[in-house]
């Protein structure tokens, strides 16, 4: 992620006596972070869910698409029926749930910050530019944001997927082009609260060109509430698709995303709740997980955003 | 003698709580919303289980429970010796349904017959044109080219030319897309210039009047009084719609519905098990199978086709896909039941040694990729498409073949399916007319890999001799023998491995009584009542 | 004030034109076509294809195609559903009183629990109430609703037996549609139950149509409130004597409510997009299940009108809320 620039509250100080006052931003902001309880389990929680992601292979106890048939639908060890070597239980092809929970958190993981990138980027861009030219280009691109945000989410996602056929890439794009209105919008917004300060027209007199002004100059400046918004449209990827993962239009069998094993064991909630709960809770949790983290990101960074909800 | 009015009250409140209770409404619990009532316009089940089967009849049908043709509104018939001629004789005094939109003022003739089909089969029938997408299984059937010319010598005399014989003929005529229209009804609203009513208000002869259809709500019926059989013995029957059949199971449960449709083959255990519920249960026509693809590179070799089928594991398939003892195992095209079953045919046994060397001695390099396509929501042949793309998937891993599987929305598998992208799709077939033909022509004929319907793209001139014959020639035995011999060339070919022929289920309270299983997966609920 | 709404106005031609142009260019991309999807695995005759194709208009260019919708759109003409042959806006009709009636008593319940729950907490900050009320809001708002709605049916319906497990009312009861409301319409017919037997089909849905909303209102509001307990006037007020609850209720939470005000407005989107799982999981005969079914049918004109009837009416809600938070907040008025 990008080096978070912390901003604060008082901006009258000069840069030197700022650093003879305060310690290392770095530090303010762990500080600031600490203070939030939730934020700090949120880290916790995600420090273990990307742990899990990154050593799957380690970590899980089984192959995630090792059929063990003889064992089918085994409840978790708690319960009367359950099998050491299957602690959360097997679903319905006798897969060992904690290992495809494991295994699709790296899924979760991968959508979520890929889409997050595929959308943050152009996303950026187009609000940079809406910011800059307020015109003729700003306005249309407010009006095609308009367009994307007044369809349904959802359904424009299910459209998008129908186009480029189910599959993990596809998912991807699909969720990164229905979370880019809220990126143009709030760099948009965040630029044109920028550009009437005067270390712009400064920086505008100083002869910057224009990609500089734009880049150098004034988005760094825009990335406290990017920050924030990047990890909520994070969790709502994840959120996003296990639902199209649910509508049976996610990632191709057998690949474990939590969506999808959730949609399949829905047959089975009357006989093995613990493959339609277990699913739905860590998507839950980790989703919570990060809005907490995005919470405490939000009150260390930008306090000004501490009331937008 | 004071007390009389009390009693005569008293039993006035008896009498009437009686009749509340015969009136107690049949409500089915169904699938999905019918596409809309004018049969003739669609294809699916669900329209045809809310019209053909309520609404509507057709001069035959299909006895409850079997595939046998018997009389409905022709009382009788007569089939010319070179098999072209088909003259139909039609029951007099049959009335058409008495609605608030429509009140007929004569009985049904042959002219409502010539209306029904010529409206399908005559660009010039001012009805012909209503229909935007046409008649789709009017055309899909054939019968375009089929019917040389519809004509009446009488007003109860119909009688049917084609222009070559036909064996599956009469039981094409028991299908939905021929049922009976009233000819006064549309004239009348041609005149008003309502024509997309008869999709809204259908009239008909069946045992239920049409009352009303809330859209994924429900479609409500009542029973038609002056029906020709009879008056059905459930006054109000209701379709209560219920796309996800878990659901439907609970509600059945709950008693919000008395029938439900469809439920889940392993949800069959727990119904039987349940004292106030039961299953009615029957071998149905239908096939769930994946084809292979002969046109591709590796399957075309028939003994990769061998291997294949050599590595599938059926019984653990079979069992988890549908339960113990809900399917039977696959080995022909077609069920058992049918004529021509070729009962020499025989899955080989489950070998992996044996599928590891066909697959050597064909060249396929290890760790080969074949593509699998198929659909993300569950039907009759195929409850669970995922579950079993997966059971397949590791079934193959076991000799060195990678499937892809690719899970598709319904449309773009079946587009891109017919284009012959897959090397392999995984498919269903329920019967319309219990005639082997209907299996053989549509699925695997060389015509079929021209519209791209045969997946498999198999087109052998012996076997497309034998089915071509077998439509032409009219006695069973002899049909029977020529659709044997080309079952054993399917076998040896192997362009399909037949997964099942699945049981179906119907759920039921216990107090349902009348209910037949239809092994075309037609419901009908003229005879049904609840106790 | 009226440049303000004319110039508001304005700026929505271009974007309802360019959704006309974007539903129209989605469903047309999407591989397979009505025809294809109506036969299924039988046998489509290429000629009967070419005909059905020439009928609907479908074999002609795209730009055609799309001067010849917008031209029939300009008369009103909203087209019928190739599924069904019955007309695009009497299926909408009839399917969207189901979904707004949920949608509106999703809100209602977001709307009143949100609101107090917010209220309260504000007014005990830091308690344990409001870290409560503030842990299970962000819960709230990370729930998987599909998966929320399965284990409450699981729970309530199928465990406890007190809820109903989907659809709208028993069919026991033959009610007619007069209105499209259940509940008004339980409440015409002269069924003994029937209104209670709606509700409680409406109260699991409803639930978790309305538990996002629920945690994004009861969040705002506190916040909004926490601010406005600042404000001099509610001191004064204070001061003056007043009983703490009309302090309160009175003073504090309508000024409170102003942003509140908006995020309702833009939680009609979500609620929307939410609908469509909601429907699906609860078998309710609402717009979300139509559109996404028409999606699998290629059922083009229900695809391009639903989405385009929705889309206006998520931009009429926000257009009126804009219009009403420029009334309240004249500085937002004279902005660009």
């Amino acid at each position: 992620m990008t080096t978070p620039i912390p901003k604060t509250a008082t901006t009258t100080a000069s840069p030197i006596d700022q650093s003879l006052l305060y310690p290392s931003p770095y530090k303010e902001f762990w500080h600031a972070f600490s203070r939030n309880k939730g934020a700090v389990a949120g880290l916790a929680f995600m420090c273990v869910i990307v742990f899990c992601a990154l050593f799957a292979p380690w970590v899980a106890p089984h192959d995630p698409s090792e059929q063990y048939r003889e064992f089918l639908l085994t409840p978790p060890v708690w319960l009367e029926g359950g099998n050491w070597s299957f602690i959360l239980g097997t679903d319905e092809l006798g897969r060992d749930l904690l290992s495809r929970l494991i295994q699709g958190s790296r899924l979760s993981l991968l959508i979520g910050l890929s889409s997050v990138v595929i959308s943050l980027l152009p996303g950026v861009f187009l609000g940079l530019l809406a910011g800059f030219f307020p015109r003729l280009l700003g306005p249309s691109i407010m009006r095609l944001m308009d367009v994307m945000l007044a369809l349904p989410s959802l359904l424009l996602a299910v459209a998008i997927v129908a186009i480029l056929g189910p599959g993990l890439i596809n998912t991807v794009i699909a969720i990164a082009i229905v979370s880019l209105p809220s990126y143009v919008r709030l760099t948009r917004a965040a630029v044109m609260g920028e550009l009437n300060r005067d270390y712009v027209t400064a920086a505008r007199l100083a002869g910057a060109s224009l990609p500089r002004l734009m880049f150098i100059t004034v988005l760094p400046n825009c990335m406290a509430p990017l920050i924030v918004q990047a990890t909520l449209s994070f969790s709502s990827a994840i959120l996003d698709a296990a639902a199209l993962g649910f509508l049976g239009l996610g990632v191709q069998p057998p690949t474990p995303e939590w969506g999808t094993m959730l949609a399949s064991a829905r047959d089975y909630i009357e006989r093995a709740w613990w493959v339609v709960s277990l699913p739905g809770l860590t998507i839950l949790l980790s989703v919570l997980a990060i809005n907490l983290m995005g919470d405490g990101l939000r009150d260390a960074l930008d306090p000004k955003l501490k009331n937008a909800a | 003698m004071k007390l009389l009015p009390l009693q005569a009250a008293m039993a006035a409140v008896l009498l009437s709580a009686a009749a509340g209770l015969a009136a107690k409404p049949l409500v089915v619990c169904t699938e999905s919303s019918p596409e809309g009532f004018d049969i003739v316009q669609f294809t699916t089940a669900v329209t045809a289980d809310a019209s053909a089967e309520t609404v509507f009849n057709r001069l035959v049908d299909f006895k409850p429970g079997t595939t046998e043709i018997q009389p409905a509104l022709a009382e009788k018939w007569e089939i010319s010796a070179d098999g072209l001629t088909y003259t139909f004789h039609l029951r007099p005094g049959v009335k058409f349904h008495t609605t608030d939109y429509f009140k007929p003022t004569r009985e049904m003739n042959a002219d409502d017959v010539l209306w029904s089909i010529r409206r399908q089969l005559d660009p010039n029938h001012p009805w012909h044109d209503k229909s935007s997408v046409g008649f789709p299984y009017f055309e899909s059937m054939g019968f375009k080219d089929l019917l040389k010319s519809v004509e009446k010598t009488d007003d109860h005399t119909v009688v049917f030319t084609l222009t070559r014989p036909e064996a599956p003929f009469l039981r094409d005529l028991a299908m939905a897309f021929t049922s009976i229209y009233s000819a006064e009804y549309g004239d009348q609203l041609l005149k008003a210039g309502k024509t997309s009513d008869l999709n809204n208000k259908p009239i008909g002869t069946g045992a239920f009047i049409f009352q009303r259809y809330s859209k994924d709500a429900q479609v409500r019926f009542k029973a038609n009084p002056e029906y020709f059989r009879g008056k059905p013995p459930s006054d109000t029957l209701v379709f209560a719609i219920t796309p996800d059949n878990n659901v439907r199971l609970q509600k059945l449960r709950a008693n919000e519905c008395q029938v439900a449709l469809y439920p889940k083959p392993d949800s069959v255990e727990g119904i039987k098990a349940d004292p106030k519920l039961k299953v009615a249960e029957m071998e149905a026509l239908t096939t769930g199978y994946i084809s292979l693809n002969t046109e591709h590179k590796y399957l075309n070799d028939v003994r990769v086709r061998k291997a294949i089928s050599y590595a599938f594991d059926r019984q653990t398939h079979v069992n988890q896909l549908f339960g113990k003892g809900n399917a039977v195992i696959g080995v022909n095209p077609y069920p058992p039941t049918m004529l021509g079953y070729n009962t020499a045919n025989q899955n080989p046994p489950l070998d992996l040694d044996k599928a590891r060397a066909l697959i050597k001695e064909a060249g396929v390099p290890e760790g080969t990729v074949l593509t699998l396509f198929t659909r993300n929501g569950g039907g009759a042949t195929n409850p669970n498409p995922s579950l079993s793309a997966q059971l397949f998937q590791a079934d193959l891993a076991k000799i060195g073949l990678k499937v892809d599987i690719r899970v598709m929305e319904w449309a773009e598998m079946l587009s891109r399916a017919k284009k012959g992208e897959a090397d392999m799709v995984s498919a269903g077939w329920a019967s319309d007319n219990g005639d082997p033909d209907n299996f053989l022509s549509p699925l695997l004929s060389c015509d079929a890999v021209k519209s791209g319907e045969n997946y498999s793209r198999w087109c052998n001139k012996q076997f497309q001799d034998l089915i071509s014959k077998a439509r032409e020639v009219s006695a069973d035995t002899e049909r029977g023998a020529l659709y044997s011999q080309a079952l054993a060339v399917y076998d040896a070919e192997q362009p399909w491995i037949s997964i099942a022929h699945p049981k179906m289920f119907t759920a039921m309270r216990n107090n349902v009584e009348g209910y037949h299983i239809n092994p075309l997966t037609n419901n009908n609920f003229a005879t049904t009542q609840v106790k | 004030m009226f440049s303000f709404i004319a110039r508001r106005l304005g700026l929505l031609i271009p974007t309802f034109f360019g959704i006309t142009l974007l539903t129209f260019a989605l469903i047309r991309l999407i591989p397979g076509d009505p025809v294809e999807v109506m036969m299924g695995e039988r046998r489509v005759d290429p000629e009967m294809h070419a005909q059905a194709m020439e009928r609907l208009g479908l074999n002609k260019p795209l730009p055609a195609q799309y001067l010849d919708y917008v031209e029939k759109l300009a008369q009103g003409d909203l087209g019928e559903s190739l599924r069904t042959r019955e007309s695009v806006w009497n299926e909408f009709l009839t399917l969207f009183p189901a979904t707004l009636e949920l949608a509106i008593a999703a809100l209602f319940f977001a709307g009143i629990v949100g609101l107090l729950a917010g209220v309260i907490a504000a007014l005990k900050r830091g308690s344990l109430f409001d870290h409560g009320v503030m842990g299970i809001s962000l819960a709230g708002y990370s729930m998987p609703i599909f998966w929320w709605g399965l284990i409450l049916i699981m729970f309530f319906s199928v465990s406890l037996g007190w809820t109903p497990v989907s659809g709208r009312i028993d069919l026991l009861y033959d009610i007619e549609p007069k209105t499209g409301f259940m509940l008004i319409d339980t409440l015409l017919s002269d069924e003994e139950g029937a209104f209670k037997d709606a509700l409680m089909h409406l109260i699991l849905p409803a639930i978790v149509l309305g538990t996002i909303p629920l945690a994004v209102i009861a969040r705002m509001t506190r916040s909004s409130m926490l601010e406005v307990l600042r404000e001099d006037y509610i001191r004064t007020a204070r001061a003056k004597g007043l009983s703490p609850a009309r302090v309160v209720f009175v003073h504090g939470l309508r000024n409170a409510l102003i942003p509140v005000l908006t995020v309702f407005g833009l939680q009609v989107g979500t609620l929307l997009a939410g609908a469509v799982l909601t429907e699906t999981i609860f078998s309710w005969p609402g717009i979300g299940k139509w559109l996404i079914e028409a999606i699998g049918a290629r059922d083009y004109p229900v695809v391009q009108n639903g989405i385009l009837l929705i889309a206006c009416l998520v931009i009429l809600v926000n257009f009126v809320v804009d219009i009403l938070y420029g009334l309240a907040n004249p500085r937002i008025r004279h902005q660009r």
